[in-house]
């Protein structure tokens, strides 16, 4: 049995431990993970006691807190804090979401906070997400179509865009894709679960053209079909979409749309 | 310390990827121009994402239209204080521009027909104020997410170049001229300097600089701050809009769609008070209005709550139906930060910074203006100004919902087509003096290495909590002096300002000092603007000057800022249209 273990400067190491300066009925330990590329040092998780009775009621709020009052090198993306730039997706209990909409009370124990999983970390709880900004642009995610009529918009029924609902929301947080054991393994391949719902999103959209080179361009072994219905992807979204669901439609049109 | 400067030279350079920073770089590059476009934070995470209701454009789809009854409109919720030449420009493009971002891929919403979708908001009506328009295109309550991901995608086939988490430091200007910008790569820690012919700031509102917004934390005016280290003024920046209807204590924004679709504001009587404030549009008045309205109820003990400090938005009255296809977002957005089913409870709500009227002044081509010794327009070459950062002005003194959408890209498209105009293609770029990068550079160094004893989030505190309390809704010569006062003690505390985080790479700590300079210099310009001006017009209501006075304030305030000192001066409000398509709309008594 071939024995898997993290490089020795990958181990995650016991960091410092910050002690709550006010007495409180109510103090929530907050783990969080360090890692900074400018010391040659093994990744930590630091450990902040919160007064959560003045705490914002989100993870984000007691991530700001930290900053704010802590600890101000603690780094994170952040910007909207209402759960539409995706800026805030980071692994928090053991899952992918978004720090803003999560609810510290609904975790019940300590909350325990990494960077969003299997991506190269910059520094702390930022990802680098080159590689699935890349992915996204190879599905050429405008709108392609030869009408040339300037002066008046496409008609579209309201049915045909019903067909959009559920995948336009998208807000490429990588919440899903990173949540993905297969795009853990094969992310460089494999398009993964959010760039996946993308491709449909256009191959769907009834005023797009080229549906048929779409198809034909995600239908490949490794792009697509590494997809094994974990469903991970659908658990982890924080805005409750269905990229599984969107994948298997694609394949599902692979077969029946032969001429693809 | 010495930084390794890595040198760019582009035609143009865009700084920011919202909405107007993308539009101007998608039509940069068809121009054929070699464009550069930089953003603090990856283009679909820009807080256009987060505009909901719509976009406005008199295309009648759903009733009669005309883009003169949109320019009345805008007009008159500018409480004429707006550009009337720009007003028509924006007007009679928005239909144009609206249709352009449909066939860029924008899903909006459709009408039987398979049109797009209009909704009734606050202040569009029809026949010059008589009654209620349907006017602004929506995708459901998702509209600038629509569009923010689907210009990106057009940046994406136009081979724009993307310099992504960039934070810009500063402009590159010479003699007068702007010839480029400094920029520090986050993500590697490497400083950038970006040779151009052209810049143009699409760099957003200011809304952090006040306590509670909807703006995200990401909006610190950066384009502002530079401008005014560049010894330029701003335009009309009292003029801050407060949004009826953030969510309370959270702040998240709530859309006037909601009430575009038939949702209603109640005090704790059970009463529905627009009704008395604004007989005719009720809670489709304009912002300003309503949002003096909430606070009349709340100051004269009508709140609701424990505190009897915030209004009630009610939608549980709308069928189900209606808010599922089209509020499905603030359905969401309710029950997360206030726990309400709104088809059940009605949301806590309070007006909430929401925008920034004021900005950098530009023409409608988006040039930057400053003024001569002579009193006339003077064009700052080389630097362009589009979005909320700029003030064209279209909106005046109070912008109308829907109109900052249209805003973003029928100047983002017309500032594109004007650089085209005085840029060519590859041509050569002048030499700059290092003494220019050096000044930045010391600039940053200095606050990279601040070693007092004040975080960042002390001073951004106190400022907030000023600019809230003393700089709000209802002003008068009393809270605005103290405000002044007030408003100077972070202002000197950067001195004693501390820096924990000495690295380069992704060094967030330092993002925010620097933010937090750009927010403290708009803010004193803010306060000390809207201290001068002895009026209520818009959104700036003072108490103590409770009427609009044209004789003497029908005139846009500029503001410099000379190391804490805010000069005040004033430009003239154009009182003419482009065409003859329309004639000037006189200034009339403002009613709702």
């Amino acid at each position: 049995m071939v024995q898997f273990n993290l490089p020795k400067n990958s181990k995650v190491e016991k960091g410092k431990y910050f002690k709550s300066k006010v007495s409180s009925k109510n103090i929530k330990k907050i783990n969080v993970y360090r890692w900074d590329p400018d010391k040659n040092e093994n990744p930590r998780v630091d450990t902040y006691e919160l007064d959560m009775d003045n705490c914002g009621p989100m993870v984000l709020d007691a991530l700001i807190k930290i900053k704010n009052e802590i600890d101000s090198s603690l780094t994170f993306r952040r910007s909207c804090r209402e759960g539409i730039c995706g800026s805030c997706a980071m692994n928090i209990d053991g899952a992918n979401t978004l720090a803003c909409t999560k609810s510290a009370k609904e975790i019940n124990d300590e909350i325990n906070i990494y960077p969003l999983p299997h991506m190269p970390v910059i520094k702390d709880l930022v990802p680098n997400l080159k590689q699935l900004y890349k992915q996204y642009q190879s599905v050429e995610p405008w709108m392609q179509s030869n009408k040339n009529s300037n002066d008046t918009e496409n008609l579209q029924s309201i049915e045909d865009r019903s067909k959009l609902d559920g995948l336009y929301e998208c807000i490429l947080c990588a919440c899903c894709a990173t949540s993905c054991p297969s795009y853990w393994w094969n992310g460089d391949k494999y398009l993964g679960p959010a760039v996946l719902l993308q491709a449909y999103r256009w191959i769907i959209d009834s005023r797009d053209e080229e549906r048929k080179k779409r198809l034909k361009k995600v239908a490949d072994e490794l792009k697509l079909f590494r997809c094994h219905t974990i469903m991970n992807c659908t658990n982890a979204c924080p805005k409750g979409l269905n990229p599984a669901k969107a994948i298997g439609s694609i394949k599902k049109m692979l077969v029946t749309e032969k001429s693809a | 310390m010495n930084y390794d400067v890595i040198s760019h030279e582009y035609d143009v350079v865009v700084v920011g990827a919202g909405g107007s920073g993308l539009r101007a770089a998608v039509g940069l590059s068809e121009a054929g121009l070699k464009t550069a476009c930089i953003s603090k934070v990856f283009p679909t995470r820009s807080h256009t994402a987060a505009a909901q209701g719509g976009i406005s454009a008199a295309l009648g789809n759903m009733c009669e239209d005309d883009w003169r009854w949109h320019m009345y409109d805008t007009v008159k919720g500018a409480d004429w204080l707006g550009d009337q030449d720009a007003i028509e420009f924006l007007c009679k493009e928005a239909p144009q521009a609206v249709v352009e971002l449909e066939k860029y891929g924008v899903p909006f919403s459709r009408t039987d027909e398979g049109k797009i979708y209009q909704r009734p908001f606050g202040g569009m009506t029809k026949n010059y104020g008589n009654g209620v328009v349907q006017r602004t295109c929506a995708a459901a309550d998702r509209t600038g997410h629509a569009i923010l991901h689907t210009l990106y995608g057009q940046a994406l086939k136009r081979d724009t170049e993307f310099f992504i988490e960039y934070f810009a430091l500063d402009l590159i200007m010479e003699s007068g001229k702007c010839k480029g910008v400094i920029a520090w790569n986050l993500q590697d820690g490497s400083i950038h300097r970006f040779r151009s012919n052209m810049v143009i700031l699409a760099t957003g509102g200011y809304g952090r600089a006040y306590f509670s917004a909807t703006s995200a934390h990401t909006c610190t005016g950066d384009g502002g701050g530079m401008v005014l280290r560049a010894g330029l003024p701003l335009q009309d920046m009292e003029f801050v809009q407060f949004h009826p209807t953030g969510i309370y204590g959270a702040g998240c924004l709530i859309t006037e769609g909601s009430r575009g679709e038939g949702g209603f504001l109640v005090n704790s009587e059970g009463e529905r008070f627009m009704e008395r404030y604004a007989p005719s549009a009720k809670d489709l008045a304009s912002r300003d209005v309503v949002s003096r309205s909430m606070t009349v109820e709340i100051n004269e003990g009508r709140g609701v709550g424990k505190n009897k400090d915030h209004i009630f938005l009610h939608l549980n009255h709308l069928d189900e139906k209606i808010l599922k296809e089209r509020l499905p977002g603030i359905s969401e957005s309710a029950k997360v930060f206030a726990g309400v089913d709104v088809t059940r409870e009605p949301i806590p709500v309070l007006p909430t910074v929401h925008y920034n009227m004021g900005g950098i002044p530009t023409n409608y081509f988006g040039e930057v203006l400053s003024k001569e010794a002579d009193g006339s327009d003077k064009i700052v070459e080389g630097l362009m100004a589009v979005g909320e950062a700029a003030c064209v002005s279209v909106h005046g003194a109070n912008r109308l919902g829907s109109n900052s959408l249209i805003d973003l890209v029928v100047f983002g498209k017309a500032a594109a087509i004007k650089a085209a105009e005085k840029v060519k293609p590859n041509s050569k770029h002048e030499n700059i003096s290092e003494v220019e990068t050096q000044k930045c550079l010391d600039r940053f160094d200095r606050m990279r290495n601040a070693n007092g004893d004040t975080p960042t989030a002390i001073l951004r505190d106190k400022m907030q909590r000023t600019m809230q309390s003393k700089c709000a809704v209802f002003r008068t010569d009393e809270t605005l002096r103290e405000g002044l006062n007030e408003i100077q003690v972070p202002w000197d505390g950067i001195k004693d300002i501390l820096i924990k985080d000495k690295s380069l790479i992704f060094n967030t700590d330092l993002v925010e000092a620097l933010e937090f300079d750009n927010l403290i210099r708009q803010s004193q310009v803010t306060v000390a603007s809207a201290e001068n001006r002895k009026e209520s017009r818009g959104a700036h209501s003072r108490e103590d000057f409770k009427e609009r006075d044209d004789e003497n304030w029908m005139k846009h305030t500029l503001a410099w800022h000379e190391n804490g000192k805010i000069k005040v001066n004033y430009r003239d409000v154009h009182n003419y249209t482009l065409t003859n398509d329309v004639q000037y709309f006189p200034p009339k008594a403002r009613v709702y």
